[in-house]
Order: structure tokens, then C-alpha cells, then sequence
């Protein structure tokens, strides 16, 4: 009997992890709009004011599905074209320690809808406000600040060297097959 | 008794019906088709034989009475010698139906082979989630073109697809022209179909590929040659300027709003390649990838819900108010 109640218990805590990649593909109109001011600086007279934060946050930095759809929107809207997959080029590095703006996801989704000066462009209106969290997760995920359970994988053509079952074979390595 | 059987085989007339039309292995309407349905017809025929043969043989000392013998242990040579040239001939039967039929199956292989080895015009299928990319190869640049979704083919001519995929393994079945083949990343696979007659086939992703898998279909569009080469002018045309006031502001919405990131309408700013060229989307039948019948309210529908239509798809909802919408939609309308 009281295998039976654990075995009870640990099917609800694996099923808890089910929450993980969760996948909300409309946009929740309760979470709010993801249109608060996001100052750009934190230096203000009279003290610093709480930090603003948007509900959708929280929804989608830990959520797998939402940042692998991040990675899949990086690729398709050419944000490599000037960041160069997260290395940086033609713009900053977007997995290094540096944030020019704020490193939180909310300083992110700003930066993506509004632009920065100096050549980062404003998607306001060509990117769904959704699809700006999704990025902005999976930009933050770039530097490892995302839970490494939902973190989406590195690209296989990005590594150093093939992967394990594609690596020759150590008896025949350095010899022709 | 008899009503049960009268009931099985009006069950088994309803479920027959679904192989003929414009989707079914056993209604072939191309060479390629012919040669699997002639095969699936004869394995059929010569398993359903044997299985009879084999049932007959089985049930027959079942039934029989056993022979009352004087001495049940005597040993009997000659009746063992018998039923010993009886499994060595079985045994060679089976032997020889095994090979025939797989030489069968071989020298439909090379028929199927054969079928586009002179083919002049070269397609290129491009498998995406959940929708197909479609390129007409030419040796003009000018003359390449890309559509999605429905393959216009000329009949009697066969055609080369080059098949390929941009993320998960699908497959590209159209069961009245060809058998199956993968679509696979970083790999072409080449299908040579070739449809007899005019008509519209309909195809559909055969590996499971995703959430949308199911909706998934394409159309094999075969038209006489010239037909043929008319539509391919056609499609190479830019989208015209928007008839109406309503489809000009339209257009301006298109542009102005996350449309434009994904999609491509030839002859305006928008040129997004990862998602279906829109040019001439009114001229096609169907909405993505085979979900939607092409109407208005259809159109309508599918911008305004995409995640309802065809949830997990990757056209994001966007959002319109009513007069934003349709305008796209008198916009989208008007690109024939």
C-alpha cells in the first residue's frame, strides 16, 4: 500500500516536469501585452524605483518549447546576419558576459522591439509580440542564462568537432577506410 | 448468420470505395503507379492462393479420422519416404516462390528506374513543417521558379523531382503516380513520375513529421503541354498592382506587419523565403498545405487563427482588427 502511494507521488513529480515545454502557441492576452515602458537606464533621481517586470517574462525563460521556437525565429529572421550566431561580428556578441542595455529578458525584448542606436533595427510590428519573448529567452539562453533542462542545443555544425557517432573510428583513425 | 455476412460485405463495399479517386495506390494513373498496383495485385493474389493451399492442407488431417493400425509403434518406411519427398517439395516451392517474387519486385525496380531517365523538366520538393516548398529548375535564371504546395507537371512527360528537407525527415507520397520516397536533410532523394492524363492527384507527407503531419497534403496538377508552359508564364509574372482601394490598403498592411518578415509576393519589398511564396496564392486550390479549401472566408480564417486551423503550425497569430484583416484578405484575394 505504501508502494503503491510512492509510486503515486513519483509519477506526479515526473509528470511535473511535463510543464517544461508546455506549448502556448496563442498569445495570452492575461499575461499583458508586453507593452511596458522599459526604461533604459537605471540611474534616476530620488532613488531607484522597483524594476519592472512583465508577466510574460516568468512564462517564457524556462519554457523549452518557447525557447527552441526562439532559436528557430534567431535563424529565420537573420539575426546572424550581424551577430553571427551569438559570436558577434558585424554586432555585439550575444554570449559573452557584456550587456550593453541590461541583461534581463525584458531589457532584451526592449532592444528587440525598439531598436538600440547605432544599427540594431526596431521589429515593432514585424515581429508578433510573442515571438519577441521567444527570442528574447532564446537570446539570454546564448550566454547560459537559461535553465539548462529547457536550453535548446547547440547546432551540430557549430561544434568544434563531429559528433560522437559521427567521429571515425579510433581503431581506424589516421588510416583510410 | 447471414445477416452478419450480408453486413461484412456491405462494410468491406464501403471501405473499397476508398481506392479509387484521386488519391489511391490501387487507382494507378502513371506508369510507376501501374507497375506497384500490378505487383500489390499479384502478391495478393499468389499469398491469397497459398493461404488457402496451406489452410486446405492443414485442416484436412484435422478432420479425417485417424487410421486404426494394429500396431501403432511398427515402424513404416514407405509412408515416411512419402511424407519426406512431400516437405522436400514444399520446401522447394517455397524456396522457388520466395525467389520469383523478389525477382519480380526487382525487375519492377528497374521499370521504375527507368522512368525519368530522359526527363527534361527537373523539380525541386522542398519538405518543411508543415508545407512543401516547390522550385522549377531551368537553365535561365530568369525563368526559376518557386511556388508551394500544388506541383504543376505536364502529362505524358515524366518529370524529376530532387527531394529534399530543411528540418525533420517527411516523405512524398502521391499514391496514384509513384510509390513513396523520403525527404531528408542535408540529402536529395530524386522520384521520377510521370502521370498518363490530365487530372489532379492529390499527395500526402508519409512520415510522421510533426504535430501537423496529418495536414500535410500537395496536389500533382498534370495539364497538357502547353497549358502547362502558359501557367509557368503565369507564375513567373509579379503580383499585379491591388485592384481596389480596400486591397491597396491591404498591401500596405502586408508590408508593414510581421507578413512581410516570412513571406514573399514577387514585385513588392516582401521577399521572406521560409515560409509559402505568396504571388499568386489565390491561383492555388488549397490553403496551407491542403488544411483549407481557397475562399475568402477560408483566407480570412486561417490569418486570423492559424494556431485553431492548424495548431503548432509556425504562422504566428497577428494581431488585426477587422478592418485590417479584411483588407489583407481582399489584398491576398486578388493575387491570381
Amino acid at each position: 500500500m505504501r508502494h503503491g502511494a510512492a509510486m503515486f507521488l513519483f509519477t506526479l513529480l515526473t509528470l511535473a516536469a511535463c510543464q517544461r515545454e508546455e506549448r502556448d502557441t496563442r498569445p495570452q492576452s492575461s499575461l499583458g501585452s508586453g507593452e511596458q515602458p522599459m526604461p533604459v537606464t537605471t540611474l534616476e533621481p530620488g532613488g531607484q524605483r522597483p524594476s519592472a517586470s512583465d508577466n510574460k517574462a516568468a512564462s517564457f525563460e524556462a519554457n523549452a518549447f518557447h525557447l527552441s521556437e526562439g532559436k528557430r525565429l534567431f535563424s529565420w529572421f537573420n539575426c546572424s546576419g550581424c551577430h553571427a550566431n551569438g559570436g558577434g561580428g558585424m554586432g555585439p556578441a550575444l554570449m559573452d558576459q557584456k550587456w550593453l542595455y541590461g541583461s534581463s529578458i525584458e531589457n532584451i525584448h526592449a532592444t528587440i522591439r525598439d531598436g538600440r542606436p547605432k544599427g540594431m533595427p526596431s521589429f515593432r510590428d514585424k515581429i508578433p509580440d510573442d515571438q519577441i519573448w521567444e527570442l528574447a529567452a532564446f537570446v539570454r539562453s546564448l550566454s547560459g542564462n537559461a535553465p539548462s533542462s529547457a536550453a535548446p542545443q547547440r547546432n551540430d555544425d557549430m561544434m568544434p568537432h563531429p559528433s560522437e557517432n559521427r567521429m571515425p573510428d579510433a581503431a581506424t583513425l589516421g588510416k583510410s577506410p | 448468420m447471414k445477416r452478419l455476412a450480408w453486413t461484412g460485405f456491405g462494410t468491406a463495399c464501403v471501405f473499397l470505395q476508398g481506392c479509387s479517386g484521386w488519391q489511391s495506390a490501387l487507382d494507378p494513373k502513371g506508369p510507376a503507379a501501374s507497375e506497384l498496383a500490378w505487383l500489390i495485385w499479384f502478391f495478393t493474389a499468389l499469398c491469397a492462393v497459398i493461404w488457402v493451399l496451406v489452410m486446405i492442407a492443414l485442416a484436412t488431417p484435422l478432420l479425417m479420422r485417424p487410421l486404426a493400425r494394429s500396431e501403432p509403434l511398427a515402424l513404416d518406411s514407405g509412408a515416411d519416404r512419402r511424407k519426406l519427398r512431400v516437405v522436400v517439395i514444399a520446401v522447394g516451392l517455397t524456396a522457388a516462390i520466395v525467389v520469383g517474387l523478389t525477382l519480380l519486385s526487382f525487375f519492377a525496380n528497374r521499370t521504375l528506374a527507368a522512368i525519368g531517365s530522359d526527363a527534361a523538366l527537373t523539380i525541386r520538393v522542398t519538405g518543411h513543417q508543415w508545407w512543401w516548398e516547390v522550385r522549377y529548375e531551368d537553365a535561365t535564371p530568369s525563368r526559376i521558379l518557386t511556388t508551394a504546395n500544388e506541383i504543376h507537371i505536364p502529362a505524358g512527360e515524366p518529370v524529376r523531382l530532387l527531394l529534399t528537407s530543411t528540418d525533420v525527415i517527411h516523405s512524398f507520397w502521391v499514391p496514384s503516380l509513384s510509390g513513396k520516397l523520403d525527404l531528408i536533410p542535408g540529402h536529395i532523394n530524386v522520384l521520377d513520375i510521370k502521370a498518363d492524363k490530365p487530372g489532379v492527384y492529390r499527395g500526402q507527407c508519409a512520415e510522421f513529421c510533426g504535430a501537423q503531419h496529418a495536414n500535410m497534403g500537395t496536389f500533382i496538377i498534370a495539364e497538357p503541354r502547353a497549358k502547362f508552359d502558359a501557367w509557368w508564364n503565369d507564375q513567373l509574372q509579379p503580383a499585379g498592382p491591388p485592384a481596389s482601394d480596400e486591397a491597396k490598403a491591404g498591401e500596405d498592411l502586408f508590408l508593414s506587419r510581421p507578413c512581410v518578415m516570412c513571406h514573399r509576393i514577387g514585385g513588392t519589398p516582401a521577399g521572406g523565403t521560409v515560409a509559402p511564396d505568396l504571388t499568386h496564392i489565390a491561383s492555388r486550390r488549397t490553403l496551407a498545405a491542403g488544411t483549407l479549401t481557397m475562399s475568402r472566408g477560408n483566407l480570412a480564417a486561417w490569418i486570423a487563427d492559424p494556431q485553431g486551423v492548424k495548431p503548432g503550425s509556425h504562422m504566428p497569430v497577428v494581431e488585426l482588427n477587422g478592418d485590417e484583416l479584411n483588407a489583407i484578405v481582399a489584398y491576398l484575394e486578388g493575387l491570381k
